[in-house]
């Protein structure tokens, strides 16, 4: 399994995650900043918001760091799928199991041209999904999938 | 309408006349004694009569306009039942998904001689399709010709005037019965029965020793006492009489005391087996063993408990009974082996003297539980996918899971705590060992 191409990501995924990471720190950090300003003292103010962006540099980090640990690889008779940081996973599914193949993106991610895919079989503890690729990679993928899958379909 | 032989591929049928009333169930009863209450508790004025008769007319009608609009047939490989008025819903379940197919009998029904077919389907379909209400011989009979045709011809035209195969029930072989006195002590031994016999116990005291407060706590408390004692009741009849046979068209299920239930499982549809033996069953040696089946339930008046539990094809049974069962549904189904290494005591402390695996080339068994031992079989056949995960303890005592997900409605085979390097191993060989036997 060591010898295989594992791709990745794309590194927009990364910028679409410090985007969200900062968004939340800075209102969390106004917010905290103000009320505890306003209730308590102004300086008390100012550490809680310190504290919120301390906080959110250390999510950044981790996040950052998450992001590296994803990766997917397409082999002869299936997909797999590794991730995680804590506790590291690593999904396979067969291609002849696949019952249909998902791509979604939100808002924010078709700003940055990306979205997830997420396979389904008919277990409901699949839980394979790569997030933050590129659109036209993310249709690349799911239309091979569906084709292998197909081919391959045994009954249930 | 009912009685006849039915044909493939002929005309539309309808389900039995009295359907309507008895599918509105214990609530057409409620009904007819709030009705029969108010006309006699009233004064002699005819307009009242007139009143209370037109009510009944109109549910009758309604009644009977919800019959009227009801039909079914088999048609070109699939069943389709067509129903209702203004919006008229055409359902049609192709008979080549069929999971299982059980016959139900509500009390009310079996007053009648009557039984509701309902379909277990999997794949795209979801759902089941129900039959309420048809007759107790056609029932069975659509319920074989059914299962015949799913696995005789799948997805072809049923050609017109095509023969009825021979009724399967004259081949069927009793696997196992399960005495009703063994039924209770399993029952009172289990986890929901000790918790009942508790609260008796200690209601008894309270009762004995401060009568007011014993009132009081009953009075508060009837609540979950009603849900206990509906848990216990459910369990108890769903498990009555219980028998399983072997047909040529799969695993027979029937079960029972008020409303009973057969269940035929068609072969190939089993996606994993599972046994359980509890901590307090294991001085006396019982187990019980709990089929897994794709496709989707149907919470509402079924007599089954609530939640993820499995059909129970063994309630409970020595161990030697449960394996034995095991070899009919499973044939050559390893027995777990292997014990984990000794430092996943660390991390899994309660389930560790459990943990066990092994694998053929057509099954993988993976032993584990904590209070319980519990043992889920998955043939090779039927694997869906695999996971293979390491949390932070694992990674420094160098172990790792694996994971075999089936479609039925439980998570599937779990190997547990093995070393870091073996079972990585075991995730490429039973993905190699999967896909070979979905070849086979």
């Amino acid at each position: 399994m060591s010898s295989l191409d594992w791709d990745r990501p794309s590194p927009r995924l990364r910028e679409l995650r410090r985007l969200e990471v900062a968004a939340v720190t800075v209102a969390v950090a106004v917010a905290a900043g103000l009320v505890l300003a306003l209730a308590v003292a102004w300086w008390v103010g100012v550490a809680a918001a310190a504290a919120a962006f301390v906080g959110g540099a250390v999510a950044d980090i981790l996040v950052g760091r998450r992001i590296a640990a994803w990766s997917y690889a397409e082999r002869e008779d299936d997909l797999l799928v590794q991730r995680g940081l804590l506790v590291r996973r690593l999904s396979v599914v067969p291609y002849g199991r696949m019952q249909f193949v998902d791509v979604v993106a939100g808002p924010l991610e078709r700003w940055f041209g990306l979205a997830t895919v997420r396979l389904h079989t008919a277990a409901a503890a699949t839980d394979a999904r790569i997030p933050g690729l590129p659109a036209e990679e993310a249709a690349r993928l799911r239309d091979q999938l569906a084709s292998l899958g197909e081919a391959r379909a045994a009954g249930l | 309408m009912t009685g006849p032989p039915v044909d493939p591929g002929s005309d539309w049928h309808r389900l039995h006349p009295l359907s309507p009333l008895i599918r509105a169930g214990r609530g057409a009863v409620g009904l007819l004694v709030v009705f029969v209450v108010s006309f006699s508790g009233t004064s002699s004025d005819p307009w009242n009569a007139v009143g209370h008769l037109a009510a009944l007319v109109v549910v009758g009608g309604l009644g009977f306009v919800s019959w009227l609009v009801t039909r079914w047939r088999i048609e070109g490989g699939a069943l389709r039942i067509e129903t209702g008025l203004i919006r008229r819903s055409s359902l049609r379940y192709p008979l080549a998904q069929i999971q299982a197919v059980d016959t139900v009998r509500p009390g009310l029904a079996r007053l009648f001689g009557l039984s509701e077919l309902r379909l277990r389907m999997g794949g795209s379909t979801a759902g089941s399709a129900r039959l309420a209400y048809l007759t107790g011989m056609h029932a069975e009979r659509l319920r074989d010709e059914l299962l015949a045709l799913a696995s005789a011809a799948p997805a072809q035209e049923s050609p017109a005037g095509a023969t009825v195969p021979e009724p399967a029930w004259v081949h069927t072989r009793t696997l196992v019965s399960v005495p009703t006195p063994q039924l209770v002590a399993s029952i009172a031994l289990s986890g929901i029965g000790a918790i009942a016999i508790g609260l008796l116990v200690a209601l008894g005291t309270t009762a004995a020793v401060a009568p007011h407060a014993a009132r009081g706590v009953l009075s508060g408390g009837v609540v979950p006492l009603l849900g206990l004692v509906t848990g216990i009741w459910r369990r108890f009849n769903g498990d009555y009489g219980l028998s399983v046979a072997e047909a040529p068209d799969g695993l027979r299920l029937q079960s029972g005391l008020v409303e009973t239930s057969a269940e035929v499982i068609p072969r190939g549809r089993v996606q994993a087996v599972r046994m359980v033996e509890p901590l307090l069953w294991r001085p006396l040696g019982w187990a019980r063993l709990e089929l897994d089946v794709a496709g989707h339930q149907q919470r509402k008046r079924e007599n089954r408990s609530e939640g993820r539990q499995l059909r129970a094809v063994l309630p409970v049974g020595s161990r030697d009974q449960a394996l034995a069962l095991l070899d009919r549904i499973v044939p050559g189904a390893p027995l777990p082996g292997a014990p984990p290494p000794r430092r996943a005591r660390l991390k899994s402390p309660l389930r560790f003297r459990h943990l066990a695996f092994a694998r053929t080339d057509d099954c993988v068994v993976g032993c584990g539980g904590r209070l319980a031992r519990i043992t889920s079989w998955v043939p090779l056949a039927k694997v869906q996918s695999l996971r293979w995960s390491q949390g932070p303890l694992q990674r420094r005592l160098r172990l790792g899971d694996v994971f075999v997900d089936t479609a039925g409605r439980s998570v599937g085979a779990a190997v547990r705590d093995r070393d870091e390097v073996e079972s990585r191993f075991e995730l490429e060989r039973l993905t190699e060992l999967a896909r070979a036997a979905r070849r086979r």
